[in-house]
């Protein structure tokens, strides 16, 4: 057993992926500079003094090795022998989070032990990944009934749920990163173009409601268009029925002409009559004209088609009562409905005027003003991507996101060359976690998503969102650098 | 999919990037209002120095609350209010004015309030943090040495559109020139003004220096003056004309320089700084005596029997008469119906016993005479026209070109003049040879007859009369070294002071007879339409080189030897001998009242 052991970790060494390690590496050492240098004050201290964040920065991260060797050493078979064990007692975590977590600005994230706050919601993640994994890895279990789908979102929701209960929603979004592992996984693509439809009507609803046309507000206007080019389309694209597509296409164009004519006459049709008529014909012509044709496809464009255009009903009254009010502003602002740049627009407005003054190369390490007099809050966690615009320019910036971009790839690179279908899912899941807190924080920073308070790995400040990063990647380096092994299992 | 998914998204973040940083550079322009602040650093004003070095006008620090609008973020009014000691509805005044302003901008720095006292400065300074965008700038106020000389100093006020609108130099706040030398000499008194980069957090506190300060401006101070004026002789004229409206200027004759330019009444230079200058500045203009109007170089007067000397000058240039020429006088001109009045003394009478008595007949009769020379001219405009090149060129009828504001030309009148007003041919030398005794339509400011009497001691050159001896760093100005030499040659000109001589001696003017100092001088009794006589003198001291030039010139005071004589011939005392032995005259002078006679205050009136 004791040559065994020392082959094993020899085999381990050799097997590791040193890419993503250096890759960590130099994320977390850049990360913990950049802290530096948005922390940075005219009467400074050291880099490496314990008063500077950047201090305690380091001592995350010397914290942070201490735990990625040690995840490196346990037996790869613990990981998925004890998924379930320890995604519960996450769970148990976070609930109980919610009673004995101090308020914090309204949340209940926080445990604090002594002189150490810990944030469970970031230790969560990998455990509902490996949770996930597993579920995957279970024996003849496939996203092929509603069952198994309810089991597979029940796992990615009960996490989100709880975190919102803890009052951090932007923290708990991320987990529905974990979709994408389930389209990866077999889900049918439609459900992701249902989403990302759901979000173009829910943006242009918004972004044009202020504006009327032929009596409703544009943005209902531009999506009964949207509405009426997808069924066009999917009619010729995925039902793949000429005939139906042509003649329902030749509907919407005649009608629309129909009704600029009588504009031109003089009488002025409400757009909510024509489009439910015109809708509504094209819909019972579909419901007649499919027992034709592919019943089943062309049911579900029908479907598409009814619930767009519930959806679009539902846009207004969700805004409105669902989301809370500065959610509201947030959304409002990043769309340029509203323009608020001493409140709501406050740190995106700051944040891009720091990152747009960096020009091409920055204005050099620590020679950054506009972050160092603190006029973008949050620049050492939540905006700390500002603090790269600024000071390294347009080259650092995209620097940071070409490192990120590498590691992202380089992980789905390792998730694919996986035999095993525990480490596949669980790398997908790295992957898809990585992918959300890019897009959604870089987003945020210069203007492009609403503002959603969750860091950007590695360079963010904080111990907690550093290690669970950390937990996440090297469980995914421990299972790959074992890949070889699997087959004698 | 997933990897293609990320890939698209890192491209488009890419691309913001891009546009945000450098294809869009306004966000850098954001970035430098955000955080850097121009703070003006004031240069010194250039100093002012009297002809032997006493400083006459030096600076004195004063605070202004600037307010930077768009920085404003809710403060405690009530607080900002006890602290600048002012109420709550002064405030709101204050901020209602500031908005209405042309140059109003709430980007850039207005001023809130102006000239906090050091006390006030010292207590909101310390409270500043509290009201971002609140500001102390620190400025240069005048302060003055001597009561005296207001009208050649001037003052500064704060710069208004027009300014900026001129001058790209001038921000809103920033300190001109109003009047006086103040005004002219504004560009080499005002220096460089220097700039310093502060930088500012995001609540307005400033952190320090940028960059070490290497993107700083220093200021440059202003170069100083050193004026020609005797600040003592210049307060004793001012002293001996007191309660008389008038002029006194004294000249170096052989520079140029002024010695004194007194304006009467005069005002305290110190009226117009600071806090009450706004108020102080509508008094003296509406002060009925107007003090603002600087009589010495303003005013345009009869230069009276003062001006006889010019028509001596021309008449032996052009041959009209020589030495030994006679005319009649029985009191008086009688020529044609007209009668111009004179008093006893010998006929017929010659140039120098003429000038030493004013007779009035004499000038008319050579007049007279030049005007119906057809020997030398084809006709009498063309005799008008000759007579007035002569009288340009001793300096009348145009600005001599002081470097003060708001000189007045005169007026020597031409033949086009006469052709409109009397009609074309049918006007004579003798209709109109009140010209011949300074009377007429001829006027000149005090400061052309002190020139023409600078003229006469030289011999016949002057350089243009200047307040200003020597620009620190720069030196003297061109302009003002150079000899303008008369159309009369230099030799008739000893006649001249010949008789001005003999006036002192026996004639019209000796009361300016000077023990130990050989003085010339001539008097003049100037009629005029407001009332009683302007009483004029012009003199010289010593005949032979000659060191001062004096025109004194006291409106409706009488004759010519009641005060000008002894107002001019005591400021040639005081400056040749250093000090007043007539003790009793200067006396007399300092406590005689001219305005309370009732033509000299209706006129003003």
């Amino acid at each position: 057993m004791e040559t065994q052991s020392t082959s094993e970790n020899t085999t381990l060494f050799k097997s590791l992926d040193w890419v993503t390690v250096g890759l960590y590496l130099l994320l977390v050492i850049l990360g913990a500079v950049s802290i530096y240098a948005a922390s940075y004050n005219f009467d400074h201290a050291s880099m490496f003094s314990f008063q500077e964040f950047s201090g305690k920065q380091f001592l995350w991260i010397g914290f942070a090795l201490i735990i990625g060797f040690a995840l490196l050493m346990i037996d790869r078979r613990v990981y998925e022998a004890y998924a379930y064990p320890i995604y519960g007692f996450m769970m148990l975590l976070l609930a109980v989070t919610i009673v004995i977590a101090p308020n914090v600005k309204g949340s209940h994230s926080w445990i604090v032990l002594g002189p150490v706050s810990l944030q469970p919601a970031e230790f969560a993640k990998f455990a509902t990944a490996l949770a996930l994994a597993k579920l995957f890895n279970t024996y003849n279990f496939a996203l092929n009934s509603a069952k198994n789908y309810a089991i597979a979102l029940g796992i990615i929701f009960l996490p989100i749920v709880l975190i919102i209960l803890q009052n951090e929603t932007g923290s708990s979004l991320v987990y529905t990163s974990l979709i994408l592992v389930l389209y990866r996984e077999g889900m049918s693509g439609f459900v992701l173009y249902a989403i990302v439809m759901a979000v173009i009507y829910f943006v242009v609803a918004l972004k044009f409601s202020a504006l009327t046309f032929m009596g409703i507000s544009l943005g209902a206007f531009i999506v009964f268009v949207i509405i009426m080019v997808l069924i066009v389309g999917m009619l010729l694209i995925y039902c793949r029925s000429l005939v139906l597509g042509r003649n329902v296409a030749l509907g919407y164009l005649g009608s629309g002409l129909l009704v600029a004519g009588l504009h031109y006459l003089g009488v002025d049709i409400n757009g909510y009559v024509y489009f439910f008529t015109v809708i509504g014909a094209s819909v019972v012509y579909l419901l007649i004209g499919m027992f034709h044709d592919d019943l089943k496809k062309v049911f579900i464009t029908v479907i598409f088609a009814v619930a767009s255009i519930m959806f679009l009903f539902t846009v207004n009254f969700a805004f409105n009562h669902v989301l809370e009010p500065h959610q509201q502003m947030r959304i409002k602002v990043v769309l340029g409905i509203e323009d608020d740049p001493r409140g709501a627009g406050y740190n995106v407005n700051q944040s891009k005027i720091a990152i747009g003054s960096g020009g091409l190369t920055g204005k050099g390490f620590l020679n950054g003003t506009q972050t160092k007099l603190k006029y973008v809050p949050e620049q050492h966690t939540d905006f700390i991507f500002c603090t790269i615009g600024e000071e390294q320019g347009f080259v650092g910036s995209v620097g940071v996101l070409l490192l990120f971009l590498a590691l992202i790839l380089r992980i789905i690179v390792i998730a694919e060359r996986q035999h095993n279908t525990f480490t596949r899912v669980y790398a997908y899941c790295v992957a898809s976690i990585f992918i959300f807190h890019l897009c959604i924080n870089v987003g945020m920073v210069i203007g492009l998503c609403p503002v959603i308070g969750i860091p950007l790995p590695f360079f963010s400040y904080g111990g907690s969102s550093l290690w669970g990063f950390t937990v996440l990647l090297f469980i995914l380096l421990r299972l790959d650098a074992a890949r070889k092994e699997y087959g004698t299992w | 999919m997933i990897g293609g998914f990320i890939v698209v998204v890192v491209i488009i973040y890419v691309i913001r990037l891009f546009e945000l940083q450098i294809s869009d550079s306004t966000y850098k322009a954001y970035a430098d209002s955000n955080a850097f602040v121009n703070r003006t650093i004031y240069p010194s004003r250039g100093l002012i120095y009297d002809r032997n070095g006493k400083l006459v006008v030096y600076n004195q620090p004063a605070y202004d609350l600037m307010v930077t609008p768009k920085d404003v973020i809710e403060f405690d009014t009530i607080d900002f209010c006890n602290t600048l000691q002012i109420r709550r509805s002064e405030f709101d005044q204050r901020w209602h004015e500031m908005e209405s302003k042309r140059s109003y901008s709430p980007y850039s720095e207005q001023v809130f309030l102006s000239n906090l006292s050091p006390e006030d400065c010292g207590r909101i300074q310390e409270k500043l943090y509290r009201f971002p965008g609140f500001d102390i700038q620190q400025r240069i106020l005048r302060k003055y040495n001597y009561l005296a000389a207001a009208n050649v100093l001037g003052d500064i006020r704060e710069v208004n559109q027009d300014d900026i609108d001129k001058d790209p130099y001038y921000k809103p706040g920033d300190y001109t020139g109003d009047l006086g030398l103040e005004k002219s000499y504004e560009k080499y008194l005002r220096g460089r003004k220097g700039r310093q980069v502060l930088i500012r957090d995001a609540v307005g506190k400033i952190k320090g220096r940028y960059n070490d300060g290497r993107n700083d401006v220093t200021p440059i101070a202003g170069h100083d003056l050193r004026l020609s004026i005797d600040i003592d002789l210049q307060a004793f004229g001012e002293q001996l004309m007191r309660n008389k409206i008038g002029a006194v200027v004294a000249i170096d004759p052989s520079t140029g320089e002024i010695l004194a330019l007194v304006s009467s009444p005069g005002y305290d230079p110190s009226l117009l700084v600071g806090k009450e200058r706004g108020k102080n500045y509508g008094k003296l203009v509406n002060n009925p005596y107007k003090p603002l109007f600087d009589r010495a170089i303003m005013a345009a007067y009869p230069p009276g029997s003062t001006f006889k000397p010019t028509q001596g000058l021309i008449f032996r240039q052009e041959g009209i008469v020589d030495l030994n020429t006679m005319y009649p006088c029985h009191h008086g001109y009688y020529n044609g119906g007209l009668h111009v009045g004179c008093h006893g003394h010998a006929s017929p009478i010659s140039l120098i016993p003429a000038l030493e008595t004013s007779c009035n007949a004499y000038f008319c009769w050579g007049f007279w005479n030049m005007m119906r020379n057809r020997q030398h001219y084809k006709s009498t405009a063309q005799a008008f026209d000759t007579w007035k090149k002569y009288l340009v060129s001793m300096g009348y009828g145009y600005k001599l070109g002081i470097d003060l504001p708001g000189e007045s030309r005169g007026f020597i009148p031409n033949v086009a003049y006469y052709d409109k007003n009397l009609g074309k041919g049918r006007w004579t030398g003798n209709s109109i040879v009140s010209v011949a005794i300074g009377q007429g339509e001829v006027l000149a400011t005090p400061l052309q007859i002190a020139n023409l009497c600078a003229t006469i001691a030289n011999r016949g050159y002057y350089i243009t009369p200047h307040v200003v001896k020597r620009i620190g760093g720069v030196g003297v100005l061109k302009k003002y070294q150079q000899r303008h030499y008369t159309r009369v040659s230099p030799k008739y000109y000893v006649d001249i002071v010949a008789g001005m001589r003999q006036a002192v001696l026996g004639g019209t003017c000796t009361k300016a007879n000077l023990s130990g100092i050989e003085v010339c001088g001539k008097t003049g009794t100037a009629q005029n339409p407001h009332g009683k006589d302007h009483s004029v003198f012009m003199g010289f001291a010593p005949m032979n080189n000659p060191k001062i030039a004096v025109c004194a010139y006291v409106e409706n005071a009488g004759f010519g030897a009641t005060f000008g004589v002894p107002i001019g011939s005591l400021m040639i005392e005081r400056y040749l001998k250093g000090k007043v032995e007539r003790q009793y005259l200067a006396d007399e002078m300092m406590n005689s009242n001219t305005i309370n006679y009732n033509s000299g205050d209706s006129k003003h009136k």
